[in-house]
This record gives structure tokens, C-alpha cells and sequence, in this order.
């Protein structure tokens, strides 16, 4: 029945293309860069952000953030080494759309900042 | 075989929760996409009572899958039950959403479109036109005599500042037949009531509820544009995420002239399944 109704649905293929080429941190703005989370190196906000990861996050992009598929993981190098947290705040409120990453703008800004104390704990 | 196919959806819908950051808003569309890859499940009602007729509670039945980042259609089968009367299906609906531009910005559009084949549908999904009390006076069996084939288009904006979501939408519909283009539009603000998570996971804390406003109402038609003969609503609205992912909504809602019905109470419920096909292809023996 699952089936029918998505075939109804949709109609067409969903496409999980998400390359992990790191492109989009070359469009990120210096401004945006530069920034720092308000929560930089609290640990409370790293429990608080496991937790919103995995309600938002673990689903693409596994558990513990190794990926999955397509989906990029977050534990590489350019996450944890390259992207400043200002960069990581850039992508969630506006993701990658053509190529599978949402904006994650509905969450409120300081969710989202806990969110990325927990993805720079990754490495 | 229905037994066995209830049984394979209560599997999936118990095994995959997902907590939505759900909007409270029960008719103004935000600029929020549906995740690619996820189904959300949702039933919403409207209860009122369009005196001097009978109270009346219209259901739809809502299926949004997130096609793409940018893309998200949606199906819906909608009802009602009219006390002294009958209960009947009113009919079908299909829109899809499309978000044109790819970043963030301080006023997002959205471009909407849907087509809907109703008759007798009591939902208000949106109020537009003339729509009014007089609408939902009319016995079941006649009013489904007039079947509504009509194209909705909507521009959506939505901003978020500090917390807060603002959107508003404006409406044009075209019916399939002769009948003028008619205008509504509605707008909604609404916010989380905690913005920073707490450390431990809870049931009824700040964080799982949202609260907001919302305003609609139809703008006439191309002949007769504007305010007057049109229905008018404003209520305030409120939803709770359970820690399952689920989702309960609530609004009452108060007419603002005598052309609208003088309350409304509106309900939902809503669960998003994520990444749906990717558990099927597991359930078949695929690698998860």
C-alpha cells in the first residue's frame, strides 16, 4: 500500500544525488565565515546538539555522523578541519538544494549553533 | 490483507519517527520544505457551526513528500460530516510547491500550485472570493451536486527573525469552468516557545510547543475586488510535538464580520516518516 500511495505521490524517482565535493564553502561570504557559535567549546551544548542531530541529522547522515550513501559524512577532514563553525551555520540555514541538502532555517538560531558544537565534537 | 497492510504501516510509522519542527499555522503555508525523502502523515479538522444551519466538521486527510530540496507535493482526500445530515467524501486535492531561489533571504517565495476536483468540501483550506456562511447551508445532497475543478496558485513569502516565522500568501483561484478568477489571502506569525534546547530530553517542556497567529479571508473577485461580501477570520493557534515525533495542533478561530461562520475550531495531527523509500528498500533486504 506504501508503495501505491508513494507511486501516486510523486510519480518520480526520488534522487538522493548529494556530492560532498565541498564546493559550497567557496560561497560562503567572509561575514558568514568569520562568525562564532555563542556555545563555542561548551560541552553542555554538545550533549544538547547530540540530541538534536539525532532527531534532524542521523537520518542522512548516520548516527554518528559517517554517512550514509549519498549523503555525505561530517567526521572528514573539510568538516572538522575546514569549515569554521560560521561555515557550518551558513550551510544549515541555507543548505545545498540542488543537491539534496534542506535549509534547516526553520530551527532557531541557537539550535542550530548546538547543533554544530556537536558536529565539531565528530572528529 | 487490510489487517496485514495496517500492520506494515503501524511498522513503519513506529519504527521511523522523526521529530518535525512543525509551524502551528492550520491555513497560511510558510516557506518551510518537506526534507527530501520524508512523508508527513496529517489529518486536520475544522469544527464550526454556520447558523442558522447544523455544526458541520470537515477532514482532510494530508500525504507531503519531500520530492527534492526545492520541491514538495502533497495529496490530500478530504470529508465532512454534517450533524442531521451525512457524512460524505468531498473530493481530492494535489498541489505542489516550489521554492525558486536556492539560498536563504530575508523574504523566501514559494510558488504554489494545486488542482483540486471538491464538492461540498467544508475543510477551509483557504477562504477566497465571496466564500461565506451561506456556503455551508445547503443540505449535503445538493451542495455535492456542484462540483468545484479549480486551479489554486499561490505566492508564498516566509521570513524568520529571531525565532520567529512570518509568512504571508496570496491567492488566485480558477475554476475550470466560466466562473472569474477570485483572490484570498492569509498571513501567520508564529514562534517556538523555548529557542535553545534544554539538555535533557522532556515531554511538555518550552521547546515542544510553538504558538502564533493567524489571519485569512477571501479579497472578492476579478469583477468585485476587495473586502466587501467576504468572510474573515483571525484566531490564535498553538501545537505541541510529543517526544514520537507527533504532532498536535489547535486553533480557534473567530469569524470577524457576518459573512464568515462566527467560530471555528480547528485540530490536527500530524507524523513524518523520514526517508521512506530508503526503509522500504531495506524491508525488501536491500542494505540499510
Amino acid at each position: 500500500m506504501i508503495r501505491a500511495l508513494a507511486f501516486l505521490l510523486i510519480g518520480c524517482v526520488v534522487s538522493f544525488a548529494a556530492e560532498a565535493d565541498g564546493s559550497w564553502m567557496k560561497k560562503v561570504p567572509s561575514r558568514e565565515h568569520d562568525r562564532v557559535s555563542p556555545f563555542h567549546e561548551q560541552s553542555q551544548a554538545v550533549d544538547v546538539g547530540r540530541r538534536l542531530f539525532g532527531q534532524h541529522c542521523a537520518q542522512c547522515h548516520g548516527e554518528n555522523g559517517e554517512g550514509k550513501k549519498k549523503k555525505p559524512a561530517l567526521t572528514t577532514e573539510r568538516i572538522q578541519q575546514q569549515a569554521t563553525e560560521g561555515d557550518l551555520h551558513w550551510i544549515l540555514v541555507n543548505g545545498n538544494m540542488g543537491r539534496g541538502m534542506p535549509s534547516w532555517a526553520k530551527l532557531p538560531d541557537p539550535q542550530l549553533w548546538q547543533l554544530i558544537a556537536y558536529i565539531k565534537s565528530l572528529h | 490483507m487490510k489487517r496485514h497492510r495496517q500492520l506494515a504501516l503501524m511498522v513503519i510509522l513506529s519504527a521511523f519517527p522523526l521529530l518535525a519542527q512543525e509551524r502551528p499555522y492550520f491555513v497560511t503555508y510558510s516557506h518551510d520544505m518537506e526534507e527530501p525523502g520524508n512523508l508527513e502523515i496529517e489529518v486536520m479538522n475544522a469544527v464550526g457551526t454556520p447558523a442558522p444551519g447544523s455544526r458541520f466538521i470537515g477532514s482532510s486527510m494530508e500525504f507531503e513528500y519531500g520530492v527534492k530540496a526545492w520541491w514538495t507535493t502533497e495529496f490530500y482526500l478530504d470529508g465532512q460530516s454534517t450533524q442531521n445530515d451525512s457524512t460524505i467524501f468531498t473530493g481530492i486535492r494535489w498541489e505542489n510547491r516550489f521554492r525558486p531561489l536556492m539560498r536563504e533571504h530575508w523574504i523566501n517565495p514559494v510558488l504554489y500550485i494545486e488542482y483540486e476536483n471538491t464538492a461540498a468540501d467544508k475543510t477551509l483550506r483557504e477562504v477566497v472570493g465571496h466564500d461565506g456562511k451561506a456556503d455551508f447551508l445547503d443540505p449535503n445532497g445538493e451542495a455535492r451536486q456542484e462540483t468545484e475543478r479549480e486551479f489554486e496558485f499561490k505566492l508564498i513569502l516566509g521570513s524568520n527573525f529571531k525565532g520567529w516565522n512570518i509568512s504571508e500568501n496570496i491567492i488566485a483561484v480558477k475554476s475550470i469552468y466560466d466562473d472569474p478568477w477570485e483572490f484570498g489571502y492569509a498571513v501567520g506569525a508564529a514562534r517556538p516557545l523555548a529557542l535553545v534546547a534544554g539538555a535533557k530530553p522532556c515531554t511538555f517542556c518550552r521547546e515542544k510547543f510553538a504558538a502564533g497567529v493567524e489571519m485569512y479571508g477571501g479579497l472578492g473577485d476579478r469583477h468585485s475586488f476587495g473586502l466587501n461580501q467576504t468572510a474573515q477570520y483571525l484566531g490564535p493557534t498553538i501545537n505541541w510535538t510529543a517526544p514520537n515525533g507527533t504532532t498536535l495542533s489547535f486553533s480557534p478561530q473567530f469569524g470577524l464580520n457576518d459573512y464568515s461562520i462566527p467560530r471555528l475550531y480547528r485540530f490536527g495531527i500530524s507524523y513524518e516518516v523520514d526517508q521512506l523509500f530508503g526503509h522500504l528498500n531495506f524491508r525488501k533486504g536491500g542494505k540499510p
